[in-house]
């Protein structure tokens, strides 16, 4: 156990680890690209989906349910399905994050409207504000907050399921555990796993850091 | 891409064997994900300094990939079943530890000081007053955790196991649609009902809801 533990020592610290397309800063870069990139079309798709039931008040059904189905979808079963259907491209890589990520931002999203306090939203409305309006420069930023919590367990999510790249034959960190495992080579899968749990962990700590500073003057 | 029927009837021993197994895991880690979490449960809800960090040391767990952990089990307990079920119930234990937190928080101070006065003793009135009442929110983190893990299992694939998890690796390397579609069809049928049967539990263990309701 001691030696495998300091083989796994040498492997993360060794300069020729980290070079070249198979080396760990690169398969890192590749990590943090599909990861990011996944997460911005999610938000792009959950966020208006998210503000817009919960301003309308309509679909709440929906949002509701999209969590737990969320939660039940494989996405080992997801990723395969897409990848057999599309063929060798990013596609089913990008689909199985994206619709891993998508009813985390919504339910969060649709959770923080419905936290905003409906005598705000009345006294915005009182003072003639249209609902674009409301929607705009009342309900968005005191739902912010709690926003920004489900933008955060979507990458994290988003960063831990992206191991599945290497699954179908692309790269990231993933490549490490899946070669490792065909290899029976126990220090690679390992690595690979402790820098993906690394990446996942300082991610998450820092995304908290940064709520905690932009929203340190609210009380609640 | 279709379905081909005729493998799906020609294999009904096969998808028995695999969602009786996939079940077994998903409920075994929920089982001792409960375990675990309900006396931590109870510290963390009396000890204020230990509350924090037991919550913060869950998250934390949460944030590692299930790969991950999966993967670092393997020195220690192999390709086994048992790295399966260790692995879920890691998952398992912020969800449920959290919600068993709250849960106990929800409880009333008024109630427990009634039990007080009636004499109750402490451990008495956490069997018999607390946790009852702390039922429906910690029975919320069951259901979470439940469908959570049934999903999980099948990440245990690429350690060799992984019940229906087993159904995606085999139409992958044959490029075969028709196991992957029936594997994904009965995670989600497997998640629905367990999910069904829960709220039925709950149903069952809470009668005084029912009146009020």
């Amino acid at each position: 156990m001691y030696e495998l533990f300091s083989n796994l020592g040498s492997w993360l610290t060794s300069g020729t680890q980290w070079s070249g397309s198979d080396g760990i800063a690169h398969r890192l870069a590749e990590h943090l690209q599909y990861s990011l990139l996944a997460t911005l079309i999610a938000t792009a798709i959950g966020l208006p989906l998210g503000l817009l039931i919960g301003h309308t008040g309509r679909g709440a059904f929906l949002a509701i349910n999209l969590a737990s189905f969320g939660r039940a979808l494989p996405t080992v079963g997801l990723v395969v399905l897409v990848f057999l259907a599309s063929g060798l491209s990013m596609t089913p890589v990008y689909v199985s994050l994206v619709a891993l990520a998508v009813p985390a931002i919504v339910t969060n999203t649709y959770a923080g409207m419905t936290a905003v306090d409906p005598d705000v939203k009345d006294a915005a409305r009182g003072q003639g504000m249209r609902g674009h309006q409301v929607l705009l420069h009342v309900e968005l930023p005191l739902a912010l907050p709690l926003i920004m919590t489900g933008l955060r367990l979507a990458l994290i999510q988003v960063v831990a399921t992206a191991t599945i790249a290497a699954y179908v034959s692309f790269g990231g960190l993933g490549r490490y555990v899946f070669d490792g495992l065909a290899q029976r080579d126990l220090v690679q899968v390992l690595g690979g796993a402790v820098l993906v749990a690394a990446v996942a962990v300082v991610l998450d700590l820092g995304l908290a850091g940064l709520q905690r500073f932009l929203f340190r003057h609210r009380t609640a | 891409m279709t379905i081909d029927w005729s493998w799906i009837s020609g294999h009904t021993d096969d998808l028995t064997t695999l969602t009786v197994s996939h079940l077994q895991a998903a409920l075994t880690a929920v089982f001792f994900g409960l375990l675990i979490s309900l006396p931590l449960a109870v510290v963390a809800h009396r000890v204020r300094f230990l509350r924090g960090f037991l919550l913060g040391a869950s998250n934390v767990l949460f944030t590692i990939p299930s790969i991950a952990i999966f993967v670092l089990l393997l020195p220690i307990s192999g390709l086994t079943r048992t790295t399966t079920v260790i692995g879920l119930t890691v998952y398992t234990l912020v969800v449920l530890l959290r919600n068993t937190v709250e849960g106990l928080d929800s409880v009333p101070a008024k109630t427990k000081e009634a039990a007080k006065a009636m004499g109750t003793r402490p451990l008495r009135t956490l069997l018999t007053v607390e946790l009852p009442l702390a039922l429906p929110v910690i029975m919320a983190g069951v259901r979470i955790a439940t469908v959570m893990s049934i999903s999980l299992v099948s990440v245990a694939t690429y350690i060799g196991d992984g019940g229906l998890g087993q159904l995606f690796t085999d139409g992958f390397q044959r490029n075969y649609p028709t196991p992957v579609i029936v594997g994904v069809a009965l995670t989600l049928l497997l998640a629905v009902v367990a999910d069904a049967l829960l709220v039925a539990l709950q149903y069952v263990l809470t009668p005084w809801k029912r009146r009020r309701a």
